[in-house]
């Protein structure tokens, strides 16, 4: 199979950048332990979908957009939207569903985003969120804003109509966008080797003659890398890019899957063993930029920062019953200017 | 209760449809069951992996064990194809059941339930049969927690408006154990296309005796589960648990309601309603469903129609608000129908 291959990036991004990588990969991991403990103390959040094990696809990938930049996010999304800077607080404020939150609780997990943030939304209908990614390419491509998008999607949307659809027209338009599948193995209990014809996702980009790549989802430098020649290419008008990053679920598919039913103890700790914070900090022990103390810190910092935003969600008032009504047509006149 | 009543046998309303399905596989073998994690861990029983989950309300979980991966089928996330495909399957001689996760992801194949299951028939003259099942969740919890929140936009529709509105497709909503078991029987030997919503918060309303040998509960049909005088309450699914809450209010005022099961929402059994209005003079009809172009309105519409004589006050219908489903508890709990709507409401038709 003839496969483009995107050119490497040269060099690393530099000790600030990789200081912030590893701060957000930090705060996700923190996020999601932090709500998956209120969880199982009973607070009641709605269906959540944890991130924990893929922190370095969200972050790599992120690290190597502008703020300006697009995302669409999938069910499990509450990673990417750490990764474009969502304030956790308001996050954790809408997983409580009060009038502070991200949504003003009118969202939930499968909701949850920040469009001030450039995330087109966390979307728990399995490619549509693809789509929009797409719509923004094609929107940027008109309005010649040089931004790119990227369409996170997970492996078992893949299987989705959809997503053939969108990497067709990208293709055909040289659209500005990134597909970057996260693939975690496991569509809800369903294994990917069962439900993928071929071994890849990333085999299919050569049938819309674009670059695909296939990247361990572990290794935050190395999604960063790929992430980098993909948005080069994309904002030099060459057109998409397909990014396939190798990556694990900790956890259940959500809060009440026992991944004991469908998946062997050997493969979850040998996934375990290449935990992307751990990698991170070892890469760092060995060759820098960050010392271990600095590291530390980056985690007592977000322990912090999970504290208040936890102390914020109880605190925050419920919303008003009118907010039932509220927002559901757009008002004429608000959005132009 | 008698001795003999008490040793009944009670399922939960995951475990009647379990058991409806499981009946009909054994009794045809051109009926299959495919949907995503219908079963779970699919293609991983020699890693000693079957059956992990069986899909939202474990209605399926078993089947693979005794029939099989060819008649039990995992499909990855592909919607459109596999509803499709079982479109053809069912054309061709397999009566296809197919689970559709929640119903909220029925735009993902809203084409082919539409245009095409619902409509083939009728575009070949009558010349073709498609005995398709397709079983789908549905519907608000409704309790009000302190914080947090349901299932929100994407996840707790209830939709049938939207099924109930096409030509060709026969919409049945089960409400009970017995029901469901019943009703899924009669959707899988119908030769037409036919949609079962089942409401993923039925839990303990729901169970109740069901009889071990297969039985019809046949479609078309509503039932009057609770017998009164002074007005007619109608809904489907978990709305019929809320009237009849409502009924025992009411009787606390010595007002008599009584309460019908819909049951099929399309064919609509107009008779068991007019004849219940011309009893009763008051109808109000509660649908978990938004307001517009609803169930709840389209009753209303044909009482006042062809009933308007007997009626001795307006129709009222309770229904969702017309809103999208708010993730936040407090907001979900004033989404969806109350009992203490449908007093207001009857209380509006008697004073």
């Amino acid at each position: 199979m003839v496969m483009e291959v995107l050119p490497r990036a040269s060099g690393l991004p530099s000790a600030e950048r990789q200081r912030w990588m590893y701060e957000r990969m930090s705060l996700i991991r923190q996020f999601e332990e932090r709500l998956k403990w209120l969880v199982e103390t009973g607070v009641p959040v709605g269906p959540v979908h944890y991130y924990i094990g893929q922190e370095a696809v969200a972050v790599g990938v992120c690290a190597a957009l502008d703020k300006g930049d697009w995302i669409a996010s999938t069910h499990r999304g509450h990673g990417h939207c750490i990764a474009k800077e969502v304030s956790v607080a308001s996050m954790m404020a809408e997983l409580f569903g009060k009038a502070t939150g991200s949504n003003r609780g009118k969202g939930g997990s499968m909701h949850i985003t920040d469009i001030t943030k450039g995330i087109l939304g966390v979307n728990p209908i399995n490619g549509a969120g693809v789509a929009h990614a797409v719509g923004a390419a094609l929107s940027a491509k008109v309005r010649k804003t040089k931004q790119v998008s990227v369409a996170f999607f997970g492996e078992g949307a893949a299987g989705v109509g959809t997503l053939h659809e969108c990497m067709n027209m990208a293709a055909i338009w040289k659209l500005p966008v990134i597909f970057v599948c996260e693939n975690n193995g496991y569509a809800q209990t369903t294994p990917f080797e069962y439900a993928n014809a071929a071994p890849n996702v990333a085999d299919r980009a050569s049938a819309y003659r674009m670059p695909g790549v296939i990247v361990d989802g572990q290794d935050v430098l190395a999604v960063w890398e790929a992430t980098v020649a993909a948005v080069a290419r994309a904002r030099s008008g060459e057109g998409p890019s397909l990014i396939e990053c190798k990556t694990y679920r900790y956890f259940g598919h959500h809060q009440g899957d026992d991944t004991k039913r469908y998946r062997l103890p050997e493969e979850e700790r040998a996934a375990r063993e290449r935990d992307c914070l751990t990698l991170f900090r070892e890469r760092c022990k060995m060759q820098g930029p960050l010392a271990t103390l600095e590291l530390d810190e980056i985690d007592a910092k977000n322990k912090a920062a999970m504290d208040e935003a936890v102390d914020f969600a109880r605190t925050s008032p419920l919303p008003e019953a009118v907010e039932l009504w509220t927002n559901v047509y757009v008002p004429n006149g608000r959005l132009s200017s | 209760m008698t001795s003999a009543d008490s040793t009944l046998r009670e399922l939960s309303f995951g475990q009647a449809i379990n058991e409806g399905l499981r009946q009909e596989m054994r009794r045809d073998p051109n009926v299959i069951v495919l949907g995503e994690d219908i079963a779970g861990a699919a293609g991983r029983a020699h890693l000693g992996f079957v059956d992990a989950w069986g899909g939202p309300m474990r209605a399926t979980r078993g089947l693979i064990q005794e029939f099989g991966a060819e008649r039990v089928i995992d499909t990855p996330i592909s919607e459109m194809g596999f509803v499709g495909a079982a479109v053809g399957a069912a054309m061709t001689g397999l009566r296809p059941v197919v689970e559709v996760m929640f119903v909220d992801l029925i735009g993902m194949c809203y084409d082919q339930i539409i245009n095409q299951a619902a409509k083939m028939h009728y575009m070949m003259g009558g010349k073709v049969e498609v005995p398709l099942v397709i079983r789908t969740a549905f519907g608000t919890r409704g309790d009000k927690r302190s914080y947090g929140g349901g299932a929100a936009a994407h996840h707790s529709q209830t939709l049938y408006s939207t099924l109930a509105h096409i030509p060709g497709l026969k919409v049945v909503v089960p409400s009970t154990a017995y029901n469901a078991k019943g009703l899924t029987i009669s959707a899988i030997r119908d030769n037409g296309p036919v949609v079962v919503l089942e409401h993923k918060f039925l839990g303990l309303q729901a169970k109740g005796h069901v009889p071990e040998e297969s039985y019809l509960v046949p479609i078309g049909k509503a039932e009057i589960v609770r017998r009164g005088t002074d007005v007619t309450l109608c809904g489907a699914g978990r709305m019929v648990h809320l009237c009849l809450e409502a009924a025992d209010a009411l009787a606390k005022e010595q007002i008599s309601a009584e309460v019908i099961d819909l049951l099929t929402l399309n064919p609509l059994d107009e008779e068991t309603i007019f004849q219940s209005v011309r009893q009763t003079h008051r109808l109000v009809v509660v649908d978990e469903d938004t307001p517009v172009c609803s169930v709840a309105r389209d009753i209303a519409a044909r009482v006042a129609e062809r009933a308007f004589d007997y009626l001795d006050a307006p129709i009222k219908t309770v229904t969702a608000a017309d809103t999208p489903v708010p993730f936040s508890a407090v907001l979900e709990a004033l989404y969806t129908p109350r009992a203490e709507q449908i007093l207001a409401a009857v209380h509006e038709q008697i004073e």
